[in-house]
């Protein structure tokens, strides 16, 4: 499948049929697609997504790797920016005591939930020309797409962060308390001690980023070469009716998800041998 | 194997992977998902990239954000398809004029059993009028979208008041033409559809064209350019370009020659440019 091939799909049954093994034998005028589709479209729509998918990753398309690279960037960037505000965050609520404690942290919960497509449209107005920041020009850009995830995750990743934090608080309280620790001393150590608990939430955050496509999409506008991504590519092709193409990114969208977290824990070392 | 290793790949994956900026001639064009879905945009952009350098990246929507975003300044151009939405738009000073550009038609998409028997209708009112009758499901776009608009005019033409309507048999998707498709398709129903879209949608199942040619479903595209005066950072030098290229005998060539299985999707009809 060439470049043009996620773009457009009345090509596609044409060029997977010049692409796939299977199909090359089938002279042009036969339909690929079974015919009794109404009947039983469900299933051969996954077999031929799962060839989508195969054909695309194996043939390196280089649309492919352009959004998938992409998809990478915004989330990645999202979540780091996302996690150096909700872990702190996260930290610093379950070591301190004030008056609205409980209230802000029910809120933070509650925001974890938050819908991306409102999120999406607040951004949007925000950004928008004839909004507050339109100066900046940032709409329709990759940035404009990090700033709605970063929007999204934090509530999640410090929700989370604070609820390991207080676990460990439980254990260290009494050992940092007769240290005489700072309170700075005490959120560092609780950090680093809880990382693996810290990245799990990290984890969570980048599992959220990568299939969102709500807020992307309005604030990204979906364009191009500029902000397509994954999942907003699978919305595209969703519309076209090429549910095969749509279902093989999905695929690849569900691989790339798992790569990335299995080469997290490998790299940090989790979840081998007797360490967790 | 710490945590600083984590961060430092994230690093790295950001350096690696930033979007590189394109440096040539760029405008935002918000357009119709029909002129997008046809698969038009991918013959005419890359001719545009080579006669003028210039880019136009696409923001594929309804026509009704369309022009929301056009109010909004946040594009550069619009092309739609909705006259008198896009003259209350010229009126109101966001865009100096309208260039119509091409045209084609809307057709009435149904299962192929018919159950309304539309296909021998004698106009469209009549094939409405027969799905009305028959409490036939029929799917609407429901999204202020050109295609909407002009199901809406058409419906209002033959007396039938949209809003009273069973939701039990008339459907407001309130979701973009392909996805509005797909809902017919899978609800066996009648849709109203540009035909650019239905020729290109991929999941037909049952479904078939079944009435055309009603002059009343003339279906005109035009192209507007937001007036620099009132959004001072608009690019104006490319959509001039962009619109004294579109209207110039070489898009007229690329937009007629335009076929998928033999058939036309879009005619030319712009105005010979000056």
């Amino acid at each position: 499948m060439n470049a043009r091939a996620l773009l457009t799909p009345r090509e596609n049954t044409t060029q997977m049929r010049q692409m796939l093994p299977l199909l090359r034998g089938i002279p042009a005028g036969v339909p690929v697609k079974v015919a009794a589709r109404h009947w039983k479209p469900a299933m051969s729509d996954i077999t031929q997504g799962l060839l989508a998918a195969f054909t695309l990753i194996v043939t390196l398309d280089a649309d492919l790797i352009e959004i998938s690279l992409r998809s990478l960037y915004v989330t990645s960037s999202a979540v780091l920016i996302a996690s150096v505000i909700g872990l702190p965050l996260g930290c610093w609520l379950a070591l301190r005591r004030f008056r609205f404690r409980r209230a802000t942290i029910a809120v933070l919960n509650a925001l974890m939930g938050l819908p991306p497509v409102v999120v999406g449209l607040l951004v949007y107005l925000l950004l928008s020309r004839s909004g507050p920041f339109g100066v900046f020009g940032l709409l329709f850009t990759p940035a404009a797409m990090i700033i709605a995830q970063v929007i999204i995750l934090t509530p999640l990743i410090a929700s989370i962060a604070h609820q390991a934090i207080r676990d460990l608080w439980a254990d260290y309280h009494d050992l940092l308390i007769s240290l005489n620790t700072s309170r700075g001393q005490r959120m560092r150590t609780l950090l680093w001690d809880g990382r693996r608990a810290l990245l799990t939430a990290a984890l969570a955050g980048f599992g959220r980023g990568i299939g969102e496509v709500g807020a992307i999409m309005i604030v990204g506008g979906n364009i191009d070469h500029v902000t397509r991504v994954l999942t907003t590519a699978i919305a595209l092709e969703t519309g076209k009716g090429d549910f095969a193409l749509a279902l093989g990114l999905g695929f690849v969208l569900i691989g790339l998800a798992i790569t990335v977290n299995l080469a997290i824990h490998r790299l940090t070392g989790t979840e081998v041998r007797g360490r967790w | 194997m710490t945590l600083r290793h984590t961060l430092s790949l994230g690093l790295s994956l950001l350096i690696l992977t930033a979007p590189l900026r394109a440096a040539a001639d760029e405008m935002k064009l918000a357009v119709t998902t029909s002129f997008h879905n046809s698969g038009l945009a991918d013959v005419l952009l890359p001719a545009v990239k080579a006669d003028l350098d210039l880019t136009v990246h696409l923001l594929v929507v309804g026509t009704g954000q369309a022009l929301r975003l056009g109010r909004a300044g946040d594009v550069d151009a619009i092309l739609v398809h909705a006259k008198a939405a896009e003259e209350a738009f010229v009126a109101a000073g966001h865009a100096p004029h309208r260039t119509e550009v091409m045209y084609n038609d809307f057709v009435l998409i149904g299962p192929k059993s018919d159950p309304a028997k539309i296909a021998d209708a004698p106009d469209v009112g009549s094939a409405l009028s027969a799905i009305w009758q028959a409490r036939a499901p029929f799917v609407s776009r429901g999204d202020d979208s050109g295609t909407h608009t002009k199901e809406k005019a058409l419906w209002a033409e033959i007396g039938a008041d949209r809003t009273a309507f069973d939701p039990g048999w008339y459907r407001a998707a309130g979701a973009g033409m392909g996805a509005t498709l797909n809902l017919a398709s899978g609800l066996s129903a009648y849709v109203l559809s540009d035909r650019a879209s239905w020729l290109t949608f991929g999941n037909k199942g049952d479904l078939a064209l079944l009435f055309a040619g009603d002059a009343a479903l003339f279906n005109q595209y035009a192209y507007l350019p937001l007036d620099p005066k009132r959004h001072p950072h608009v690019n104006a030098a490319a959509t001039q370009a962009f619109e004294h290229w579109l209207t110039s005998p070489r898009a007229a060539t690329l937009i007629d020659g335009y076929r998928l299985n033999g058939a036309a999707l879009f005619h030319f009809n712009a105005a010979a440019s000056q």
